[in-house]
């Protein structure tokens, strides 16, 4: 059946048709919905893992124990996956192994722009990258057949445009493939000095194998049309190539990893001029060029950003964009009713050094609640937090806070606590715990008490979990409610040895507004509660009103007027 | 050969956009275009600037609009109409709903809400219909049906096929919300 689907759907449908029994994700924009859209086929058990390395332990796993199995993450949880990726490589697989890495070319969602193509040659897994949602289904099929064929497990590289794009699929039936046994075998699985040389021999005939074999893949194909250029391509940039060079001839690379470099090398022999045009760096110019086929590329296109069609008009056909009006920025900003907003009010009055974290708190690095001074990684907070204390002494510490989200501690903040403890150090930390991974659309995780499948599982405690780990000062407030914030906060920043505070209340997003606020004619127009920044307080030169349409009754605005006067709307 | 029609949607998140866009790619399948959609995910959604493409006809490659390129804009905002306007080719249409939601930097007082959006836009070589689809949609019986409204001026402005642009737009809503979005896409086709 044709329907139109976005690419992470049809990677999971592709998963699907090719018989795949397991699915393990930690969520990432812009790979999230892979999992979410797995999850609906019965035949398959999805799960959110608590991060990308226990994501893809559990995917080992499963293939070693003979299913098929597909692994999501976005680029950067690729980099907490790494350890048993690298290994994965020589192991090899039993039932096929599929990771999905959707890497965000431009920034929309991320931290940082990184290539994961570098991680396939890297660590010699194939990589295929699809230009469209069909090719997403087709190529993830493909991908299953050829891990099994190989031994090897089997890279899909998503990108933002590709992932989260609608175009037509063709859906098929799912095929029978039977759950293989599982066989002891020490040499292949047991990764330790003497069996790990001789894997790495049989990984290296491996590669060979499947460079020849890529050749002859149809994913990896010559488009001919005229001879003066050629261009080389994968991805997503195979569409804006068509589109905005139509006469020129194009080599549509599926294989990213390894590349089909004798076919491209025939294809170059057409050509007059061969030009390389690829998001990120330069990762096929080089192959080329290591292979002695003269190409150009970086030299014409930047390494980083999206390479949109636009890019290729100004920097190839040298056609200048049309200009913008200028237009007072739109940033992303907390959500009305967001329960981060009055914490960090609190954190930024309190002038506190901070170490932030990745999720929707990331926001309140933006003007105006300025309340973030670093951000890394996923658990980074904690980490940095300890590292700035060694640094600065023990009293930075008393000064200095690390807010982390509840899906972040979980993911990689835990180890980061035992750190502090262990060390005999001051740390403080603030959990943010809005019982949701918020930024990602709302997944639950280990401190929900709720699968993917909305089924109840064991619930986190954080205060029982950091009385084991021996966290001797222990908070929990309510995040709406700012003089228990600032009562707390500032009483732990006092104390000796690590604190760890949770700030609760559930995303303004998953749960039923209460009665909206309003300003009374009290108001002195001193402008106080505009300062936290909540969408649904509209200023001007008169008095803030607030947006009943918006205001989700949080009542964090009332509780910083000063004269009372933003009080509970009466019920029309 | 049947030209590409490119439609281009801009607006806050939290708009609805996306079930505008996703009913564009409805009708286009019940037509029988090829086409595609982008959409926006992440950070982007929270209340930030939005901009989602619709493209479709006898064969569409990229999934994004070339900058100079679309037919169409629907603005869901005054101000995101200001943002995108380049991104209209020299003569196309621009529908922008007269509704105003203030960015950050306004609701802090750092910036102004631009004043002269509407003479800005008018100087540039556009068709513009500027409407009140929050209004249109409230008279229908909610203003969550402004996308709907807009919908059904895109309908009439464009030329589109009515009776496939209703059948799309009512099979993506849901049951409860088909008389409204009904109402509200006829009340935009005569705006």
């Amino acid at each position: 059946m044709k329907k139109l689907a976005i690419g992470n759907y049809a990677v999971a449908r592709g998963a699907y048709e090719a018989g795949v029994t397991v699915a393990s994700a930690y969520p990432g924009t812009p790979s999230t919905e892979v999992t979410e859209c797995i999850a609906k086929y019965p035949e398959i058990q999805a799960e959110w893992s608590p991060n990308e390395k226990v994501a893809l332990e559990v995917g080992a796993g499963a293939c070693y124990a003979g299913a098929r199995a597909l692994v999501g993450m976005k680029h950067v949880g690729l980099n907490v996956a790494a350890d048993p990726l690298f290994t994965l490589s020589y192991t090899g697989v039993n039932g096929g192994l599929v990771i999905v890495t959707a890497d965000d070319p431009g920034i929309h969602s991320s931290q940082n722009e990184q290539d994961s193509r570098y991680y396939a040659m890297s660590a010699k897994i194939p990589m295929f990258e699809p230009s469209d949602s069909e090719e997403a289904r087709t190529f993830t099929k493909l991908a299953f057949a050829f891990s099994e064929q190989y031994d090897t497990p089997v890279f899909m590289r998503m990108t933002t445009r590709v992932a989260h794009s609608q175009s037509y699929i063709d859906e098929q039936p799912r095929e029978n493939v039977p759950i293989r046994s599982y066989q002891k075998n020490t040499d292949k699985y047991v990764m330790m000095p003497a069996n790990a040389r001789k894997r790495r021999v049989a990984l290296e005939a491996r590669m060979q194998k499947i460079a020849a074999a890529v050749e002859s893949l149809a994913i990896n194909r010559a488009e001919y049309a005229s001879t003066d250029l050629g261009i080389v391509c994968a991805g997503i940039l195979y569409q804006y190539v068509k589109d905005v060079l139509p006469d020129a001839s194009v080599f549509k690379v599926g294989s990213v990893y390894p590349l089909p470099l004798e076919s491209i090398r025939a294809f170059s022999e057409k050509v007059k001029r061969l030009v390389v045009i690829e998001e990120m760096d330069g990762f096929i110019e080089n192959a080329l060029k290591v292979a002695g086929i003269a190409c150009e590329g970086k030299n014409i296109f930047p390494h980083y950003g999206e390479l949109t069609s636009r890019v290729i008009v100004e920097n190839f056909l040298h056609q200048p964009s049309p200009t913008a009006e200028p237009a007072v920025p739109r940033p992303p900003v907390l959500c009305p009713g967001c329960p981060h907003r009055g914490v960090f009010s609190v954190i930024n009055k309190l002038k506190l050094n901070v170490m932030g974290d990745i999720g929707c708190y990331t926001l309140g690095a933006l003007a105006p609640l300025n309340a973030v001074d670093a951000v890394l990684c996923m658990g980074a907070s904690i980490g940095m937090n300890i590292g700035a204390e060694k640094a600065q002494g023990r009293e930075f510490a008393k000064k200095t806070l690390s807010v982390i989200g509840d899906s972040t501690f979980i993911h990689s903040g835990i180890t980061g606590l035992i750190d502090a403890v262990y060390n005999n150090l001051n740390t403080k930390i603030l959990i943010l715990d809005n019982a949701t991974t918020g930024m990602t659309g709302h997944q639950p995780h280990p401190g929900t008490g709720r699968t993917i499948y909305d089924q109840p599982a064991y619930k986190i405690d954080y205060e029982e979990l950091a009385r084991a780990c021996g966290v001797p000062n222990i908070a929990t407030f309510p995040a709406y409610d700012l003089a228990a914030a600032e009562k707390t906060i500032r009483e732990q920043m006092q104390k000796d040895g690590v604190s760890l505070m949770i700030a609760k209340e559930p995303c303004a997003l998953i749960k039923k507004s209460a009665a909206a606020f309003t300003v009374t004619d009290a108001c002195v127009n001193c402008k106080q509660c505009v300062k936290p920044g909540c969408p649904a307080i509209v200023n001007g030169k008169a008095n803030p009103y607030i947006d009943a349409a918006l205001c989700t009754g949080c009542g964090v605005c009332a509780q910083i007027c000063k004269v009372h006067a933003i009080v509970k709307a009466e019920k029309e | 050969m049947n030209k590409t029609t490119n439609i281009l949607i801009a607006g806050v998140g939290g708009q609805g956009t996306l079930l505008a866009s996703r009913v564009l790619g409805r009708y286009a399948a019940e037509k029988g275009y090829d086409c595609k959609l982008s959409e926006v995910h992440g950070m982007a959604q929270r209340g930030g600037s939005v901009v989602t493409y619709v493209r479709f006809g006898d064969k569409v490659y990229a999934p994004i609009i070339d900058e100079g390129d679309a037919d169409y804009l629907l603005a869901f905002e005054q101000l995101e109409a200001l943002r995108w306007i380049h991104c209209l080719k020299a003569g196309g249409t621009l529908i922008v709903n007269s509704q105003r939601i203030m960015p950050l930097p306004v609701i802090i007082g750092a910036a102004d809400y631009p004043e002269d959006i509407d003479a800005r836009l008018r100087a540039r070589d556009v068709k513009l219909h500027s409407i009140d689809a929050m209004s249109a949609a409230l008279d229908c019986g909610t203003v969550k049906a402004a996308n709907t409204v807009i919908l059904g001026k895109l309908t009439a402005a464009a030329g589109l096929d009515e009776a496939v642009m209703r059948e799309a737009l009512l099979a993506s809503v849901p049951a409860k919300a088909v008389e409204v979005n009904r109402k509200a896409f006829e009340r935009g086709l005569k705006l």
